[in-house]
Order: C-alpha cells, then sequence, then structure tokens
C-alpha cells in the first residue's frame, strides 16, 4: 500500500482536490461564521461613519485573485451602499478596471434609489493610472495632479463629487482590497501611515501575514483571504437582516464549503505524505 | 556621458524627493517628478510590448521550436493593440456624442472589453487556479517534518488551517467556556482551535512579521542611499553597452 | 492500453458527454435586454442633432421571455471561448499538450496588448498628450477640456525622457536609456527611503514599545496580557537577533536567534496555510464560473 502511495501519479492528487472544491460548491453547503475582532474593526470602520460619508474604494486586483478578492470588493460596496456613502472608485491595476465595473453594477443594480444616474453626486470612477506608489504619492498630495479626468474623460473640476477635492486625505475611509503589489502595504506605506488616513483593507491569503503588523496603529483592520470575506458578509447580514435573501450577498459564505474540504484533504495530504516519509526512513532510504 | 550623467540624475531626483518630507517648497517639486514618474511607468508598458515583439520576431525568423506560438502570440497581440486603441464598437460619450472617440475604450459590448472579458479573464483567472492542484501535490510530496523547525512549521500550518473553518468548531468546538484554575482570565474554549488559530496570528505570526519589516526597511533604506549616493551603480549596467 | 490511461479516457469521456448533455438543455446561452440610448450634440453653435444607439444589460435565463429582452450571439459565443480557454489552461493538469500551449501564447499576446491599450488611453494620452496639445486633445478624445486651457511645457521633460527609454529596443545608442532609467531608480529610492524608515522602521518600533506587566485599574497584575506581551516583544526581538549575522551565533545569541528560527516557522506555516486557502479560493471562483455561469447547475 505504501509502496503504491509512494508512487502514486500526481494526477490523482489533482482529481482529489478537484473533487473536494466542486462537490460543496455544487453543493451549495456553507457554515454559519461569527466574526473575529479584526473583521468587526473593518465592518466598524465603515458602519460608524455618518450616512453619506465619503470613502475611497481602491481595488487592485485582477481576474487572477478575482476568485479570492471579488466576495470582499463586493461586500465593501453593498456595506457602502447601505450606508449611502460617496464613493469614489480607482485602481492601481490596468486590469482592475473591470473589477471597478463589478462594483459599479452592484450599486446601480442593488441600490437603484440611491445610485442609478446618480454619477458624479454619489459616485464616481477614476479607473486606472500607471505608476504604482508614484499614483499613491500624488492623490494623497496632489489628487488632480494624477486624475485630470475620470474614466469617461471628464474633467474633475466638472464632477461636483472632486470638484473641491484636492487630495484623498480629505475623505473619511479609504478602503483597500488587494492581490499583491502595488496594494496594501503601499497605502500603509505612503497613505494611511504618514498622512493618518483612516484605512481598511481587504488582501489575499498570501498577503495577510505581511499585513498584520500594521494593526492597529497604522491600519484599522483587515479582512485577511476568504475567511475574512465570509465573516464580514456574516456581520453585514447580521447587521442589515434585508440581505439575507441575497444569494449575492453570500458569495464568501458559500466558498467557505469547499475550503473546509479542501483544507481537510490538504491535511490529510500532508500527514499520509509524512506517513510515507517515516516509513521510508525505516526501510533505510533517506540514509 | 553615459554614466555621469545618471548618476547626477538618479541623485537629484532622490535627494529632492527625500526633501520633500522636510522642505514645504520640495513638495510641489516632489509631486512634479512623481507625475513625471508615473509617465514613465506607463511608457515601459509600451517598451514591455516592443520588447515582446523584438523577442517574437526573432523566434520566427530563426524558426526555433515553437516559433508558430509565437506567431500566434504576435497575432494576438496586433489584434488587442488595435482594438483597443481604435476603440472599435465603442460608442461615443452620451454628453459628446459628436465626437466618434470620446467613448470609453472598455465600454461593455466593445471589442476591446469582449477580449478582455472572454479572453483575458478566464485565461489569467485558471492559470492561477492551477496553483490549487500544485500546491496539493507538494504539500504530499514535499511537506516532511525532517527535523524541529519543519515540525512546528508543519504543526502551525495544520492548526491555521483547521482553524480557519469549520472543522475548528467540529473538533474543538465542546470545549467549555469555563476558566481553568478558578478566575485565571483563561478559559478552556480559548483553547479551540479558531481561538488558537488568533492566537498564534496575532502574538508569533505578527512578531516574525515585525522583525522582517524591521529588516527589510534597514535594507531598503541603505540599499536607497548606496544607489543615490553612486556607491551602487549596478543599475547602469555594463560599460560594454552599445 | 495501460490500465490508468484508460481510466483517464472514461473520466475525460464522461465528463465530455456531461458537458453536451448540460448544453443541450439550453445552458450556455446570453440574454440581455436592449436599453435605448439618445444623445443631443454638445456643441451649441452646431446644428442641434440627436444620436441614438442601444447598450445592452446582461439578463438571468430566466428572464429570457420578458419583452425587450433577446438571445446574444457575441456574449454566447464569448461564454463558449471563455470556457474553452478554461478547460484548455486546466488541460496542463494532464499533461503539456498543443491546446495548453497554443491558449498560453494568445494570453501573452493579448495581455501585453492590454497593458500597452490601458497605459495609452489612462496615463500617456490624458496626462502627456491633453497636457502637451490640449487643444487637439478636446477635438478628439477628450472634448471636456476646458477651452481656454494652455499647453503644460514642463511635460517635452517626461516625454523626452519617454523617447529615451523607448530608444532601448534601437540596436544602436540604448545606452541613453540609462538617463529615464537612472531617474526612475532616483525617484523609486527617494520616496522608499523615507516612507520605509517612517512606517516600517520607526512606526513597528513605536508599536513593539509596550510594557512587560501590565496591571489593572486596582493594581493587580492582569497576567494574561502580561504574558501576551512578553511572549510578542520576546518574539521580535529574538528574531531580530537571528538576523543578526555580523556577529557569530555562539553562547546565549545562540539559543536567542535559535528562538528567533522558531518564532519564524511559526510564522512562515501560517503563511503557507494561508497561502493554500488562497489558492484555493481561486480554484472555487474558476469552478463557480464553469458550472454556474456557463453550465447552470
Amino acid at each position: 500500500m505504501l509502496d503504491f502511495l509512494q508512487h502514486l501519479d500526481r494526477r490523482w492528487i489533482f482529481l482529489l482536490m478537484f473533487i473536494a472544491v466542486a462537490v460543496p460548491l455544487i453543493m451549495g453547503t456553507t457554515f454559519p461564521e461569527v466574526p473575529s475582532d479584526q473583521v468587526m474593526a473593518v465592518f466598524e470602520a465603515v458602519d460608524n461613519l455618518p450616512d453619506g460619508s465619503n470613502v475611497v474604494m481602491a481595488l487592485d486586483y485582477d481576474p487572477a485573485s478575482q476568485g479570492e478578492l471579488q466576495p470582499m470588493a463586493s461586500a465593501f460596496t453593498r456595506h457602502c451602499a447601505i450606508k449611502k456613502h460617496n464613493i469614489y472608485f480607482m485602481t492601481l491595476w490596468p486590469q482592475g478596471i473591470s473589477m471597478i465595473q463589478n462594483s459599479i453594477g452592484i450599486l446601480q443594480d442593488e441600490y437603484p434609489e440611491t445610485y442609478k444616474g446618480k454619477y458624479g453626486t454619489k459616485y464616481v470612477n477614476l479607473g486606472f493610472r500607471a505608476g504604482n506608489e508614484g499614483v499613491i504619492k500624488l492623490v494623497v498630495e496632489d489628487l488632480k495632479k494624477s486624475y485630470s479626468t475620470d474614466i469617461h474623460g471628464t474633467n474633475l473640476d466638472n464632477i461636483p463629487l472632486t470638484k473641491n477635492l484636492k487630495n484623498i486625505q480629505q475623505v473619511d475611509l479609504l478602503c483597500n482590497v488587494s492581490a499583491g503589489y502595488p496594494g496594501s502595504q503601499e497605502w500603509v506605506l505612503y497613505g494611511s501611515s504618514p498622512f493618518d488616513i483612516p484605512t481598511v483593507v481587504g488582501c489575499t491569503g498570501v498577503q495577510a501575514p505581511i499585513m498584520l503588523p500594521y494593526i492597529p496603529d497604522q491600519l484599522t483592520g483587515m479582512l485577511a483571504a476568504i475567511k475574512g470575506a465570509a465573516e464580514y458578509e456574516q456581520a453585514i447580514i447580521n447587521a442589515y437582516p434585508e440581505l439575507e435573501s441575497n444569494p449575492n450577498a453570500k458569495e464568501g459564505l458559500v466558498r467557505m464549503g469547499p475550503q473546509l474540504v479542501a483544507h481537510l484533504l490538504l491535511i490529510s495530504l500532508i500527514l499520509l505524505g509524512n506517513v510515507i516519509y517515516i516509513w521510508e526512513r525505516k526501510q533505510g532510504l533517506h540514509q | 556621458m553615459k554614466r555621469t550623467v545618471p548618476l547626477f540624475i538618479s541623485a537629484i531626483t532622490g535627494f529632492v524627493l527625500i526633501g520633500t518630507a522636510f522642505i514645504p517648497k520640495f513638495v510641489d517639486w516632489g509631486n512634479d517628478a512623481m507625475a513625471w514618474f508615473n509617465l514613465l511607468a506607463a511608457f515601459a508598458f509600451i517598451l514591455g510590448g516592443g520588447n515582446l515583439l523584438k523577442m517574437q520576431l526573432q523566434k520566427i525568423s530563426a524558426q526555433q521550436p515553437g516559433w508558430g506560438y509565437a506567431a500566434v502570440t504576435l497575432i494576438a497581440f496586433f489584434v488587442t493593440l488595435f482594438v483597443g486603441l481604435v476603440k472599435v464598437g465603442v460608442h461615443p460619450n452620451v454628453k459628446f456624442p459628436e465626437f466618434a472617440w470620446s467613448g470609453d475604450y472598455l465600454q461593455e459590448d466593445g471589442a476591446f472589453w469582449w477580449l478582455f472579458e472572454y479572453i483575458f479573464t478566464p485565461l489569467s483567472a485558471t492559470m492561477f487556479a492551477l496553483l490549487a492542484f500544485y500546491i496539493s501535490s507538494a504539500a504530499f510530496r514535499a511537506f516532511r517534518a525532517k527535523n524541529t523547525e519543519a515540525t512546528i512549521l508543519l504543526i502551525i500550518a495544520v492548526i491555521i488551517l483547521l482553524g480557519r473553518t469549520y472543522a475548528s468548531v467540529w473538533l474543538t468546538g465542546w470545549l467549555p467556556d469555563e476558566f481553568i484554575l478558578g478566575d485565571s482570565g483563561i478559559k478552556y474554549s480559548d483553547f479551540n482551535l479558531q481561538n488558537l488559530s488568533e492566537v498564534i496570528m496575532e502574538n508569533f505570526t505578527t512578531a516574525g512579521m515585525r522583525a522582517i519589516k524591521i529588516g527589510i526597511a534597514l535594507g531598503v533604506a541603505s540599499t536607497s542611499l548606496k544607489v543615490l549616493l553612486g556607491v551602487d551603480r549596478s543599475y547602469l549596467g555594463s560599460d560594454q553597452e552599445v | 492500453m495501460k490500465q490508468s490511461t484508460l481510466i483517464w479516457t472514461i473520466l475525460m469521456v464522461a465528463g465530455g458527454g456531461f458537458l453536451l448533455f448540460q448544453a443541450s438543455k439550453g445552458n450556455g446561452r446570453v440574454y440581455v435586454r436592449e436599453i435605448p440610448v439618445e444623445a443631443t450634440a454638445s456643441q451649441p453653435d452646431s446644428e442641434p442633432q440627436v444620436y441614438q444607439w442601444t447598450k445592452n444589460q446582461q439578463v438571468p435565463q430566466s428572464e429570457k421571455d420578458d419583452p425587450g429582452v433577446s438571445f446574444s450571439l457575441s456574449r454566447t459565443v464569448g461564454l463558449w471561448v471563455a470556457a474553452f480557454c478554461t478547460l484548455a489552461i486546466f488541460s496542463f493538469l494532464y499533461g503539456d499538450n498543443p491546446l495548453y500551449k497554443f491558449t498560453e501564447a494568445i494570453f501573452v499576446g493579448v495581455s501585453a496588448g492590454y497593458a500597452m491599450v490601458v497605459a495609452f488611453w489612462t496615463e500617456i494620452a490624458t496626462n502627456l498628450f491633453a497636457k502637451l496639445l490640449p487643444g487637439l486633445a478636446r477635438i478628439t478624445f477628450y472634448p471636456d477640456i476646458d477651452s481656454t486651457t494652455r499647453p503644460e511645457l514642463l511635460y517635452l521633460i517626461p516625454l523626452v525622457l519617454s523617447i529615451l527609454l523607448l530608444w532601448r529596443l534601437s540596436p544602436k545608442g540604448s545606452w541613453i536609456a540609462r538617463w529615464p532609467l537612472a531617474f526612475f531608480i532616483g525617484a523609486t529610492a527617494g520616496i522608499r527611503l523615507i516612507s520605509y524608515l517612517e512606517t516600517d522602521f520607526i512606526g513597528q518600533l513605536q508599536s513593539t514599545v509596550m510594557p512587560f506587566l501590565v496591571f489593572a485599574s486596582d493594581g493587580s497584575l492582569l497576567w494574561d496580557k502580561s504574558l501576551k506581551n512578553t511572549v510578542f516583544i520576546v518574539g521580535v526581538l529574538s528574531c531580530m537577533v537571528y538576523f543578526f549575522f555580523s556577529i557569530e551565533h555562539e553562547g546565549i545569541i545562540k539559543y536567542v536567534s535559535r528562538l528567533g528560527i522558531w518564532v519564524l516557522m511559526v510564522t512562515f506555516g501560517a503563511s503557507f496555510a494561508y497561502t493554500v486557502m488562497g489558492r484555493i479560493a481561486l480554484l472555487s471562483g474558476r469552478l463557480v464560473f464553469l458550472f454556474n455561469d456557463w453550465l447552470g447547475i
């Protein structure tokens, strides 16, 4: 048996992983989530702002990370929409423009009374600018030097939301969803830390440990990986039960089913691999 | 000319930007420098495209193995470039309909949007989705408890993997919500896997990452100074460059 | 035929059959609602002219019989192309094959083209072309530019630097690209020096300065918080001692640095677990596309 496992074709492991993720997804298995303190810090940062506050939504991710980050971005958007906040969308990733479109779709389809036909007065799409941290340096000091127009080519001086906005130090909150460089770390380095801009981030599992040391002094809160997204969705549903009936508001919660089975599979594989290793050592194969 | 001028350019730019933190007058100069920096970053995308073109053409002209795929790359590149720059299928901006090119280049139902939505998105997302399979195979073949350090790493990984899913409730949810040793402030339930994983993240992972961050910060500062003072000139390449 | 090859063939045929079955049920079709758009010319001096076109809004399949909703051929083709691309990339799991290489080649080309187009429209056209030639920009891409806007000649400097950067592609004189590169490197070094020192060095040290012993307002020792602080400070210091490579790790330093290695192992263990979590979420995202958007399961 161990001999068979030792020479197991890796494609069988791939198949197991596929089944571990696919079956719970098809079955729609979900589990109850209890929001952690860290997630509640993010929730409160958005929720405690007075209705109609100004929020910058920096969506720095691409389709490659959409599976992990779209639930967070959607949850941030819904939460801001419930609070009727004014939203400034921007991205440091060229592929992030479509990610912004997804969030604007949520505003228009789910909250038409607040946002439909209110472009420029309730939300604005600044789009992408090249330069990574160079863009952050400019938007925190002189926004219009980097963004003279929005994504549609409209002059920012002709848009009510941006007319009097000199830089994003004037906004009430910065929400960042990030898949890597440039992203959360750069926003803290060049934005939230030197200029004390209240900031919350949602980031990938890879980035989560890197961002931890900034909390709470330089960063208000963080949603870490898909688990953070699921807990945040649950926190919003707990506070605004009308979302309970919206399946789109549970994207992250639905993903926790496959997450459980796949984690168990991975732990089993690690343990099995170590059993084989110990057996090989006993056989003297590692001398 | 080849080496001295770049050294001056780099030192002046760098010290002006450092000066923005201390001298108010430098802030405007710094912002101008950042605006130029961002423009150069945009031109770097063009340079990247140009390099790709050069390499693929070399591959095709030398008929190297797989040159057919290089041709496919070039066709995809030119089609994307054309539909994006010409704004194929894009309606004008509603406020300025008489200006045919005033529409958003990534407008829904435009050809460029179609390429992004139905070709770029699935390809890039699936490329990264493959990693889930390879990480499972690597876990089976390479993640071995060979010594104390590897064993610690393995145990912590297992605790976090369990603690971040509902498995933590199944396995340790039964731990009672009662104090250990009277009024000690610590409960049995504090040892359930979810709490344990949070304690590990807050105390140990944060501590380790903080030390790494401090080390990196010192490294970045010293490297930056070496570059600005001209001690490190590796970015200038060799003297043999034509 | 080898046994494993036979099993894989059966699995793939079964998968293909399932796909055909799902497609035959009418899944994988996209419907849109047509929304008429009417726009009036903005120039006050020209004759009032009305422009009309329609824009499409994707609707769920359940609304396909609603008035104003129609089948979208381009989006349906797109959906199937997307599904094909997904499966082609997944085919690499079985082994390298021409289908994978073909889609990979397309990916490289489209990515490079996409990045160039976005860089052109968002930065070069807006922040260079419109700054240097506002009049021309106003009658072409950006009609919203104020007619009194004057050219900003200072932007000739980044224009020259950009041309020098592109000179790198030329077979001769590519050394001139060192000038814009030096500007780029100098600017990066300048902004990073201050930010990293302020946020990642001083900021992180400040956050670590906390009391070993924490007392409650009534003077009693809060030993759980004290233990937490002590563990944290010892953890940070021991890791930093390990990173101190300019002294020999002997005596007490050896033991402290060993403790530092263990703390780092805990850090990397957690990082590994979080990475796994992220990768699985990406796979879930892709399967949601295949199952929900394409197959309608």
